[in-house]
């Protein structure tokens, strides 16, 4: 897809009518649209996405999140959507500081966000604004650490 | 002994924990069951127990070391995840695997979700007490699990799919051995059929139990056969097709009510649809033709040529040591696993090893609904809707 | 001796008895273990026990082994003497009830002394028995509460239930036999059966009578089942939902107590379904001269298992079995032999022959459910005893009475 086609993109359009600065940068490699949000715009924007009627992304297919230490912000949070009326799939993109990795919870959006949410949580250490039972998830409850993020060596803590 | 409120007023409960150790949640599933008697008033799973970080792990290995990582996710399933995680790596690199080793993909693919259905079906027949019909499933299942010894050398932790095609040349005389399993499996079907789905114990035990409305399914994120049977024609191999399968015609098989009978129902009629495939396949597989993509540099090179050609040599000796770059960015693939939407989204910074590898695991998203299915319900439900979820813990856990 | 007999003749006679019997149940008790493995696993499509003794025949006796050997814990917290008093109850009064159960029409001499083939005639035998049976659930409610941990409490809480519910419809299901029988005792309701329908069809309970009591027998078998906690009413023991139900906290012998009470309840019921519904130890020919030569039925069966016995035995893997199994078969065609030498023997097993011969097919019934089908609900196992069997077991009391007055008319 060209870049003028990607503006045109259905999802682009419409979170840029709710807010211009809602999609911020839009690319597509590989025949996956990806949107980045701000972070404060996350839920606004997923609300859009689920309810407009020419979009209805009302399948949260995966919430996962990429470290990219040592750059900054090191954090990418990964949301891919799929529309069941209207076969096509979406991924948003949030960056998250290291110093203060903090996003909206969207489980009021999607409740299957709940375990994902607290997957992220417990590999990564990002806090989800808004989730009642933000707990590890598959760590012990004392586990001490954050495994997936990039400076956690793979042998674990010496 | 804790007091909650109910609609009916303040009961006593007493809490119980059922799992790790149990004998119906497949592995080491653990729920904390607020009891009312024997009413469930509230369900808290608690997963990890088998939590081995696979994801982590793969992040030290190269692209092609990884493969074997993805087999044990779901054991039951390992072609499933073999072929998502390389389609995936395949997107990232842009790599066409050559249609021959499409086709075996399918046939292979198809004939895991058959084996893995047929545990499923044995182990919640045996969770809700027809003990015969978990022997019956395993014996077809084993001869399912000699087709992949036949293909891989393995029965189970099968490794087959590789990255731009399959790891080697179908073995002699496997049509037959699939040709068998073709005529063997309809009227091994209907045995189980003719043992459960008119029986009125096994309809009493499982109609109307976890339901689980279609908007709240969707809500949920679920997906697989329990989103169709709930009425949702949501299927990746239709709707987004990969791996050739829009070539091939097949049913998605879906029922409205929505509850463990439902769910059993989709199941078995997802058995006799991948028959159909696996038929097909077997007649689109030319005799011969490459089964590996041509990209030097990726896919290891023919013996022969290692022999004989200096290149080659170099490339072979590349591949293994220090594996191959994938240009950066990153690639989310999804395929329809027996338990449904396996996703798997792979990162990659240019260096040969991955940046991130995370797996979307079906059981684990679809677990989420497991509240919902039993509040309000008995303890043998539990069991019942357990069962139906279809639950591999190594995936769930990762 | 003979004067220690002369003085106490019935107490002698009775330990003797009870003794002879005891030896012949709990041997029975262990092979019906084996007998269920094999069957289940023929079903299943496999082998079963095979490995210790031919034909894994000696499997009882290696498990046997097996639960004396092994450590005996008991939970922190149980409540101790009811805890070891459970699985005593269970067993003792499952095997108490075969005091009162007759094995055939004859009486037999020991020491001199005539009596019964069976420990006790008790003119009020089903009555005895039933009140035995009622009182095994006290081992399953009392081992699940003592054991001081959840699973158990909720398999005991079931079985409390599912026992006392199922109760007041087997004992309902059997009133039609006795308004038919005219009597409690075991013997007299066998004795009213005598005889043929048109000369041949013979006069059981189940087909013949004023009121063929199909209905009642078929209340009788769910509600024994379930009495006996056996599938697909097995929920104290669900392992699927409750581990092992009420003797989850049990090991080693405390559980082979439990196991056994639960295979000699299945024995006493089977007993007295063929007692009051099949005519008990009456053959299902009649004793015209044209049916004599069944007489020779249990010869016929004795050496055709015996030579199976010797021939498979010749050809089996083992030494063992090459050496036992050809010994089994010889003897087995040594009784069949002297059936034929002696007629006196041979009339003597008529009973007790036809009598074992109906109480293993209803095992067998039991195995084959066991295989075949899934396990129901709690709330559906109480609905269909409270809404389904009392019922039909109160209409057919009221029916058999009906058409007996009917018929004195």
């Amino acid at each position: 897809m060209e870049i003028a086609d990607l503006e045109r993109h259905p999802a682009v359009e419409r979170l840029r009518a709710w807010n211009p600065r809602a999609a911020e940068e839009v690319s597509e490699s590989r025949g996956e649209v990806a949107i980045g949000v701000p972070r404060e715009l996350l839920r606004g924007a997923a609300e859009r996405l689920r309810d407009d009627p020419a979009l209805l992304f009302n399948l949260l297919s995966d919430i996962t999140c990429v470290d990219r230490f040592p750059a900054e912000p090191r954090f990418e949070l990964h949301v891919h959507l799929v529309s069941i009326p209207h076969r096509a799939r979406l991924r948003l993109r949030v960056r998250l500081s290291g110093e203060n990795p903090v996003v909206d919870s969207l489980l009021l959006v999607w409740p299957g966000a709940n375990w994902m949410e607290r997957e992220v949580f417990d590999l990564f250490g990002i806090r989800f604004e808004g989730h009642p039972d933000l707990r590890r998830i598959v760590l012990p409850q004392d586990f001490e650490g954050y495994p997936l993020r990039r400076d956690y060596p793979v042998e674990g803590p010496r | 002994m804790t007091t909650v409120e109910t609609a009916s007023g303040p009961v006593q409960t007493m809490v119980l924990n059922m799992g790790p150790q149990h004998p119906s949640t497949h592995g080491v599933l653990r729920i904390l069951l607020e009891l009312d008697g024997e009413t469930v008033v509230k369900a808290v799973p608690d997963v990890g127990y088998l939590h081995t970080g696979i994801e982590k792990s793969c992040e030290a290995k190269t692209y092609s070391q990884a493969i074997t990582l993805t087999d044990r996710l779901d054991y039951l399933a390992p072609l499933s995840n073999n072929l998502c995680y390389c389609l995936a790596v395949e997107k990232l690199l842009g790599l066409e695997v050559p249609k021959r080793a499409q086709y075996i993909r399918v046939m292979l693919t198809e004939l895991t979700r058959i084996a893995s259905h047929l545990v499923w079906l044995g182990s919640h027949a045996i969770d809700l007490g027809a003990m015969s019909v978990f022997l019956y499933c395993f014996r077809e299942r084993e001869e399912i699990l000699n087709i992949f010894e036949m293909f891989s050398g393995q029965r189970m932790m099968t490794s087959y799919f590789r990255i731009g095609g399959v790891a080697v040349e179908p073995p002699p005389g496997w049509q037959k051995a699939v040709e068998r399993i073709l005529d063997l499996m309809p009227g091994r079907i209907q045995e189980y059929e003719d043992l459960l789905t008119q029986n009125r114990i096994w309809i009493a035990r499982t109609k109307g139990v976890g339901t689980l409305r279609p908007e709240d399914a969707i809500a949920l994120s679920v997906t697989g056969p329990m989103l169709r049977a709930a009425g949702v024609a949501y299927d990746i191999r239709k709707v987004f097709p990969y791996s050739s399968y829009d070539e091939f015609a097949f049913d998605i098989p879906t029922r409205t009510e929505s509850d463990c009978y439902a769910r059993y129902l989709v199941r078995v009629a997802e058995m006799r649809e991948s028959l159909k495939i696996v038929r097909q396949a077997m007649a689109k597989i030319p005799p011969e033709g490459p089964i590996k993509a041509d990209a030097p540099g990726i896919v290891p090179p023919q013996r022969e040529k290692m022999k004989t050609e200096m290149e080659a040599l170099i490339y072979h000796f590349k591949i293994f040591t220090e594996g191959f770059a994938p240009p950066p960015g990153e690639a989310y693939q999804t395929v329809e696993s027996p338990r449904g939407e396996l996703g798997v989204f792979v990162a990659s910074d240019g260096t040969p090893k991955p940046l991130r590898v995370h797996v979307r695991a079906p059981s684990f998203v679809n677990l989420q609904a497991l509240p919902q299915l039993v509040v309000g319900r008995l303890i043998a439900d539990v069991v019942a809707c357990i069962g139906t979820i279809d639950i591999i813990l190594g995936e769930v856990d990762r | 001796m003979n004067a220690v007999v002369a003085q106490f003749p019935l107490l002698i006679v009775s330990i003797i008895k009870i003794v002879v019997l005891l030896v012949i149940v709990l041997t029975a008790l262990a092979y019906l273990s084996w007998f269920e493995r094999k069957v289940i696993a023929r079903i299943q499509t496999r082998w079963g026990p095979y490995r210790v003794g031919p034909h894994g025949l000696l499997q009882p006796l290696a498990d046997g082994l097996k639960f004396l050997f092994k450590e005996d814990p008991a939970p922190l917290g149980a409540e101790r003497f009811v805890y070891y008093l459970a699985p005593f109850l269970a067993m003792s009064l499952a095997l108490t009830t075969f005091a009162v159960i007759p094995f055939g029409p004859q009486e037999i001499r020991i020491f001199g002394q005539r009596t019964p083939l069976g420990i006790a005639d008790v003119n009020i035998g089903l009555l005895v028995l039933f009140a035995i049976t009622s009182l095994g659930v006290y081992g399953v409610a009392l081992a699940g509460w003592s054991s001081n941990s959840k699973y158990p409490l909720l398999g005991g809480l079931r079985s409390s239930a599912q026992m006392m519910s199922y109760e007041l419809a087997l004992t309902m299901s059997v009133v039609g036999v006795l308004l038919m029988a005219g009597s409690f005792s075991l013997r007299e309701i066998i004795a009213a059966q005598q005889g043929r329908t048109w000369g041949f069809l013979p006069r059981w309970n189940i087909i013949a009578g004023p009121f063929p009591q199909i209905i009642g027998f078929f209340c009788y078998i769910v509600a024994a089942v379930a009495e006996t906690n056996r599938a697909p009413f097995d929920l104290p023991e669900a392992e699927s939902e409750l581990v092992a139900g009420f003797h989850t906290e049990y090991a080693s012998f405390k559980f082979a107590m439990f196991f056994m009470g639960e295979y000699a309840n299945m024995i006493t019921v089977s007993c007295l379904a063929t007692i009051m519904f099949f005519g008990g130890w009456i053959s299902p020919f009649p004793a015209t001269p044209l049916w004599a030569w069944t007489l020779f039925l249990p010869t016929v069966l004795f050496a055709a298992l015996g030579f199976y016995l010797i021939f498979d035995g010749l050809r089996y893997e083992t030494i063992l079995g090459r050496i036992l199994l050809p010994v089994l078969g010889i003897a087995l065609c040594a009784l069949a032999a002297l059936f034929v030498v002696f007629p006196g023997v041979n009339g003597f097993v008529q009973g007790p022959f036809w009598f074992l011969l109906k109480i293993l097919v209803f095992l067998f019934i039991y195995v084959w459910a066991r295989g075949t089908l899934p396990r129901l609900r709690y709330d559906q196992l109480m609905s269909i005893g409270w809404k389904l069997l009392l019922p039909l077991s109160l209409a057919n009391v009221l029916l058999t009475s009906l058409a007996l007055v009917l018929r004195q008319k």
